[in-house]
């Protein structure tokens, strides 16, 4: 099969992966039968753990696994989660193809779960940890959009320093429905717990002010 | 779909230093802002950019035609590129800094981040670009992300094989015209006067079979229920009311500056801009404005890139004077 990942882009990654300090486990969730971008995602996991030894995947079938995919909450596919170097689930979550400008929230998952944590603000890092109650952000995107990645990645980062969050990409052609149901047509759109929403590649101060008003 | 654009950013990260007093201080990390990081690096002063975004809105761009030497890079090849020289000279950025205060005591800039760091500059020139206009129509705001945007080429792809409305006539309306008609069923531009964009896009814009133009069209109102329906406009040749079905508004009006954040500390023009003088000066002492922010006419991507040349040799120019 040809491969997707092309020389040089091969080239970045394997540079970029190369300051990786722990491994990461890739899950993804597919299913039998129709599964739009289903294949792509796969082949496209698999070329990028072949780049780093760090990086393990594994594939599920969203029904014969079931169990798994309710513990992380798994509902669509392709759907896959980052786990960190014990196999816990952080909260980061995928659901569609992250190509196009989505790369860089990949790439941004996978070097922050590694052992790259970036540093937040002592008084952001105080507002998160006060967060004591189930949050969930699904940020809307499409693989065109330049300031998608960004906010992307703020929600994941959210996630990863309060396990009450979980933070997801959505990529809104893929998921048609989903993306009609919370009235997309404009992205990123940022959805929180359902019911709250904020558009653009908002500042994390934003995604706080949102959720400490829950 | 398989094409991947990787930042080079995640490679080697400068940090800006929040103990250190910089000699200039940039804010905004659009041409300008980037251009004037290369110019204050190359004369040795100690320089750092704070910026929401690098690129700015030239990632909006799908198409940059009109750069000398660089036909037909996408805005953000032209970033990457951009950014890339200025990091070849190790000149720190930081990305998703929100500007919360800017002020000046005892001589030094102090610049207060809305995540609670700050940092310093003894000089301090500013690119904060613009924000897109809104129309000021009823419905705007209801219909806000329920079928009105503002970034085409983000926007798009959700308006695959359907209706799109596209407000304005200027080369970013014409552009994004073009763009969206490659996906949308159809494309009505709608227009309050005649054509301000180039002669050469203007062309290209008619020979797409799927665009429709209505100049001399003002819009009204935005309608619709759970989502925009379409507008409500006049047709200012014959003064007669109607209603222009769609499923999307994209709007490229034009650009308001961002300036809330100087507003009390330099002096605006009446469109809002800061005004500066030849040397990209405000009227704060130490101070400088560049790009698009600024009261310099015609706001394209080699002007503002220029802009911020000035502003740098403006800068390192008065610091041999303190």
């Amino acid at each position: 099969m040809e491969k997707m990942i092309n020389k040089d882009v091969e080239k970045q990654l394997r540079q970029v992966f190369g300051a990786m300090k722990e491994d990461i486990t890739l899950v993804l969730f597919t299913q039998e039968g129709e599964c739009y971008s289903c294949e792509e995602t796969k082949q496209l996991l698999s070329e990028v753990a072949e780049l780093n030894p760090h990086i393990s995947f594994v594939e599920k079938d969203i029904h014969k696994n079931a169990d798994e995919a309710s513990k992380y909450n798994v509902e669509l596919t392709p759907s896959f989660v980052v786990l960190d170097k014990e196999g816990n689930y952080r909260g980061v979550k995928f659901n569609g193809f992250p190509g196009g400008h989505e790369i860089n929230s990949f790439i941004s998952a996978l070097m922050e779960l590694s052992g790259n944590a970036s540093e937040v603000s002592p008084e952001i890092a105080a507002r998160i940890a006060k967060i004591d109650k189930p949050v969930n952000i699904k940020v809307f995107v499409t693989l065109s959009c330049p300031h998608c990645p960004g906010a992307v990645e703020k929600a994941h980062k959210l996630a990863m320093l309060n396990k009450n969050i979980e933070g997801e990409m959505v990529e809104a052609q893929t998921f048609y429905d989903l993306s009609t149901k919370f009235n997309v047509s404009g992205v990123p759109k940022i959805i929180i717990n359902d019911t709250l929403e904020l558009v653009g590649n908002q500042p994390i101060e934003a995604f706080l002010t949102q959720i400490e008003s829950l | 779909m398989f094409n991947f654009t990787i930042q080079p950013a995640f490679t080697e990260r400068v940090n800006v230093d929040e103990s250190k007093v910089y000699e200039i201080l940039i804010i905004g990390g659009g041409p300008s802002g980037l251009n004037a990081a290369l110019y204050a690096s190359r004369k040795g002063r100690d320089v750092a950019i704070l910026a929401k975004r690098v690129g700015g809105q030239l990632l909006n761009t799908s198409s940059v035609e009109n750069y000398l030497g660089k036909d037909g890079s996408s805005g953000e090849e032209l970033t990457e590129a951009f950014r890339s020289h200025v990091e070849s000279l190790k000149v720190p950025i930081l990305e998703d800094a929100e500007i919360r205060k800017l002020e000046k005591t005892d001589g030094i800039f102090h610049v207060l981040l809305g995540d609670g760091r700050r940092f310093k500059g003894k000089t301090v020139i500013l690119n904060l670009g613009t924000t897109n206009r809104k129309l000021n129509i009823p419905g705007e705001d209801t219909f806000a992300s329920k079928g009105i945007a503002y970034c085409a080429i983000c926007d798009a792809p959700l308006y695959k094989g359907k209706d799109v409305l596209l407000a304005g006539g200027g080369n970013s309306a014409v552009e994004a015209a073009i763009d969206v008609a490659k996906v949308a069923k159809t494309v009505t531009v709608i227009h309050r006067s005649e054509f301000r964009a180039d002669k050469i896009l203007v062309d290209k814009l008619y020979e797409m079979k799927n665009i429709t133009v209505h100049l001399q069209t003002q819009i009204l109102e935005a309608v619709g229920d759970q989502r925009l329906t379409g507008v409500r406009v006049l047709d200012k040749r014959t003064m007669e009311e109607r209603i222009i079905h769609g499923d999307g508004l994209f709007i490229e009006i034009g650009n308001d500056p961002n300036t809330s954040l100087v507003k009390d500390l330099v002096d605006l023009n009446a469109s809002g801009e800061v005004i500066v003088d030849n040397k990209a000066r405000t009227s704060l002492e130490g101070l400088y404005a560049a790009g698009d922010m600024a009261e310099t006419p015609y706001k394209q991507i080699i002007i503002a890139a220029a802009s911020g040349a000035i502003a740098a040799l403006a800068a390192n120019e008065y610091l041999n004077t303190i």
